[in-house]
């Protein structure tokens, strides 16, 4: 598995402890909304940056209070079928004004890197040899879009009428 | 007619070269099947029982003459020479190979046309009344609409891999041509109290397996709403729908399970946060596309019942013709011509290449060069002058286009079924020609008058059967096709689903259980009572009799 | 019963047929016939490289008997309609 994070192969940094029995480990940890819940003390007391990471079932709605103690949101695709993610980056992002690193993990589909960059994210896990090159050939992909997400890309809309800035832009720039 | 602007055409171009880039990865062994499948789908491609299948977007059923040139080149260079229209207002290609789609699509581009969404599960061909601009009872043209919907469901990034398939459906007239009341989003344009036009929204129609007409949601929505409404309602789906079943997917599902009232709930509130954002549709954006559809420079002609007459007079084929093919224009000295593609012995909605070539000529001399697809899959020449039918009438006898059936018995709408369609579980064509040739006989079929059959191969119900005034479900009983019958289907204003009449029929017996049940009709019917009104007024009794036999 | 292989080819998506040989026939005639599980299995497995190998999709097994005139034909009608083609006249 290869992490691209803002268009470069990185390492990952978090230890991700989601499916393990007892989340403690060493530096940044990635924990479930259930290990978040049961040990959100001990968690916040660690001086380490702290990852979420959300099953396609769980709605951005029952954290958006907490985000400000997540430096990074991990959004599981069971299956690249289940796009409930995409609804979930756009509200992250759009709704609760969420700026941190947001992940795509899970059946991660190769070419579909566009649209989940589209809907707010900015890191991805990808299976594949080679994650510089699926990063090139998904970013320049597409260049015309009909659809305002937030990302800051221009739509076709305000093009075609000269609208400034119609849609509303994120409130951290997508790194 | 939309045209594309520059926007539109860098997209459609750019989505042809990446998926010739996939296809070159897909060959080359980089992508799996697994990787590649959801990808070609997305653009239209299926894998079927002799080859690929290519559907290609008709957008609400519109087409000029250039398009359809450029289908039947497609048809000619790349396929078996023939095409087929589908009840979604789409065209199909049975003999596709996936190693020259690229060319095929880009060929489909220079024409402004293309397969991107035609399958998948994401927002597919927003499909309307294919006498939208030329209806006399409409209130504005309906395509304005589909075309704004149609941008905006464009590789929306959101809602590309939802629980199932998404389809949308709009009409602007009372009488309901479109079937809104069968789709997972039906839109109805009307005035409000106040006199202003918008929509009736109306969510969780669909036919398939389980068949439900749709709820009204929302009496009047704004017009500048539109897109940040429908946005609302895709993601309560996206995120509510079912993803366990994929037979429980669809959104009429979830409408079903927690009722419209806590739908309508859940699609405010999330409708609410959005309705003031970019979605709000610019009065620029709306006027920019209703300029396209403005409509030809319409004559002053006046209407010519004498004519008409006249020449119905001297020939009662072409008399038969205008009973059953021509449909009032809102124009004086205009008509609306339905081109039927239900010959005998020709399956239903296949159109050969050198027909299509034959309808682009017809359309640019008579009818401003344009075409519609219905949703029985058949064509319109939406805007012909009554002075030039006689004339157009005979150009269509000698491409077998002229058979004077539309909405009566031998107006057949059959699926590809189990010749085509590796979903089927049964042949449909086969049943379909079989009725149509014990009513090829014009004074009997117009006696009959209007009634609609329709013929699914499997129960994912593409050929509406639910909707049909007959409707017939094949279904694989021990390896042997068997036929299933429902009656009084309808898919109009008054949409109604079929209710299954008993044990099916095998292959053989399926025609003349028609023919019983058309006798019945005959036999109880009232003055001026369509099979329909039939039906409804005597209900299931006397046909399950004529079916099965005394009780 | 006897088996063969059918499969559709990656590039243009026809019906194929396995040969003895491992390569693919538009023609049923021309498929290896396995008359025991054993060399079902193996034509099977032999296949099911093929599209490990993106040369075709959806390898299976068919069972098929002969007709009155001694000719292979499957034993189910949705294979039979694969491997001829459609029961009604193509178009044009």
């Amino acid at each position: 598995m290869a992490l691209l994070k803002d268009g470069r192969p990185q390492a990952d940094e978090y230890t991700d402890v989601s499916a393990a029995a007892d989340p403690a480990a060493r530096g940044p940890v990635l924990v479930s909304l259930t290990q978040w819940r049961e040990h959100r003390a001990a968690l916040l007391a660690r001086d380490e940056r702290l990852g979420l990471r959300l099953q396609s079932d769980e709605k951005p709605a029952s954290v958006s209070d907490d985000l400000q103690h997540f430096d990074l949101v991990a959004l599981e695709f069971p299956t690249f079928r289940d796009g409930r993610a995409y609804s979930s980056a756009r509200l992250l992002r759009e709704r609760y004004g969420y700026a941190g690193e947001l992940r795509a993990v899970g059946d991660v589909l190769l070419e579909q890197l566009h649209f989940m960059h589209r809907v707010g994210f900015n890191s991805f896990e990808l299976d594949t040899d080679d994650a510089a090159r699926e990063w090139q050939i998904a970013a320049s992909d597409i260049s015309v879009w009909y659809q305002p997400t937030g990302d800051g890309r221009r739509t076709a809309v305000e093009n075609r009428h000269g609208l400034a800035d119609a849609a509303p832009r994120r409130q951290a720039a997508v790194r | 007619m939309y045209r594309y602007d520059e926007f539109d055409s860098q997209l459609v171009n750019e989505r042809v070269e990446q998926f010739r880039r996939q296809v070159d990865r897909r060959l080359a062994g980089e992508l799996s099947e697994d990787q590649f499948k959801p990808l070609r789908l997305m653009n239209g491609l299926y894998l079927q029982l002799h080859a690929y299948m290519l559907r290609i977007n008709i957008p609400y059923g519109s087409l000029s003459s250039h398009q359809l040139r450029t289908l039947a080149h497609v048809a000619r260079t790349y396929d078996r020479g023939y095409g087929h229209f589908t009840t979604r207002q789409n065209i199909q290609y049975n003999w596709i190979q996936l190693q020259q789609v690229p060319d095929a699509l880009a060929d489909l581009a220079a024409a402004e046309m293309h397969g991107i969404q035609s399958s998948g599960n994401c927002i597919r061909n927003v499909t309307a009344d294919q006498y939208a601009g030329v209806a006399a009872d409409e209130l504005t043209d309906p395509r304005i609409y589909c075309e704004i919907i149609r941008q905006w469901s464009t590789l929306h990034p959101e809602f590309s891999f939802l629980p199932r398939k998404f389809k949308i459906a709009v009409t602007a007239a009372p009488t309901d041509r479109a079937a809104v009341q069968v789709h997972d989003i039906g839109l109805r344009m009307h005035r409000n109290a106040a006199g202003d036009p918008g929509f009736e929204v109306i969510v969780g129609g669909g036919q398939g397996r389980t068949p439900f007409i749709g709820k009204i949601i929302r009496d009047w929505l704004a017009p500048s709403d539109l897109l940040s409404y429908l946005e609302a309602i895709l993601r309560v789906y996206n995120q509510d729908g079912r993803r366990d079943n994929l037979y429980k997917s669809r959104i009429k599902i979830l409408v079903h399970q927690i009722g419209a009232e806590e739908f309508s709930r859940r699609v405010d509130a999330e409708w609410q946060a959005i309705r003031d954002s970019a979605l709000q549709l610019p009065q620029a954006e709306i006027e920019r596309i209703r300029r396209y559809f403005a409509g030809p420079e319409f004559a002053e002609l006046a209407d010519e019942p004498d004519l008409l007459r006249q020449q119905a007079d001297a020939d009662p084929q072409f008399a038969a013709w205008l009973k059953a093919n021509k449909a009032d224009h809102k124009m004086p000295g205009y008509a609306i011509a339905n081109i039927s593609l239900k010959s005998l012995n020709a399956p239903p909605g296949d159109m050969t290449a050198r027909q299509m070539d034959a309808v682009a000529d017809l359309a640019d001399q008579y009818s401003f060069g344009e075409i519609r697809v219905n949703h029985r899959q058949n064509l319109v020449l939406p805007s012909v002058p009554q002075r030039d039918l006689n004339a157009l009438y005979q150009r269509l006898a000698e491409q077998q286009l002229a058979t004077a059936n539309i909405g009566h018995t031998s107006d057949i709408v059959a699926c590809p079924g189990l010749d085509y369609c590796s979903l089927a579980n049964a042949r449909s064509i086969p049943i379909a020609q079989e009725i149509h040739q014990r009513f090829e006989n014009m004074d009997r079929l117009h006696d009959i008058g209007e009634v609609t059959i329709n013929i699914s191969g499997c129960m994912n119900a593409c050929g509406h059967h639910h909707v049909g005034n007959i409707g017939i479900l094949g279904v694989d009983k021990r390896g042997e096709e068997y036929y299933q019958f429902t009656l009084g289907g309808s898919s109009g204003t008054d949409a109604a689903l079929g209710e299954r009449t008993g044990r099916g029929f095998p292959a053989a017996e399926t025609a003349p259980a028609v023919e019983r049940v058309l006798r019945t009709y005959l036999d109880i019917r009232a003055a001026d009572e369509r099979f329909l009104d039939t039906y409804r007024r005597v209900g299931m009794a006397p046909f399950k009799e004529a079916l099965y036999g005394a009780a | 019963m006897p088996k063969i292989v059918i499969a559709n080819t990656l590039a243009d998506g026809f019906v194929a047929f396995l040969r003895t040989d491992g390569t693919w026939s538009r023609d049923i005639v021309e498929g290896a016939l396995a008359t025991t599980d054993a060399e079902a299995e193996a034509l099977l497995a032999e296949a099911t490289q093929a599209a490990h190998e993106n040369r075709v999709l959806d390898p299976y097994l068919i069972e098929v008997a002969a007709n009155a005139a001694g000719n292979l034909r499957p034993i189910e009608y949705r294979e039979y309609i694969r491997a001829f083609g459609p029961s009604v006249a193509i178009p044009a």
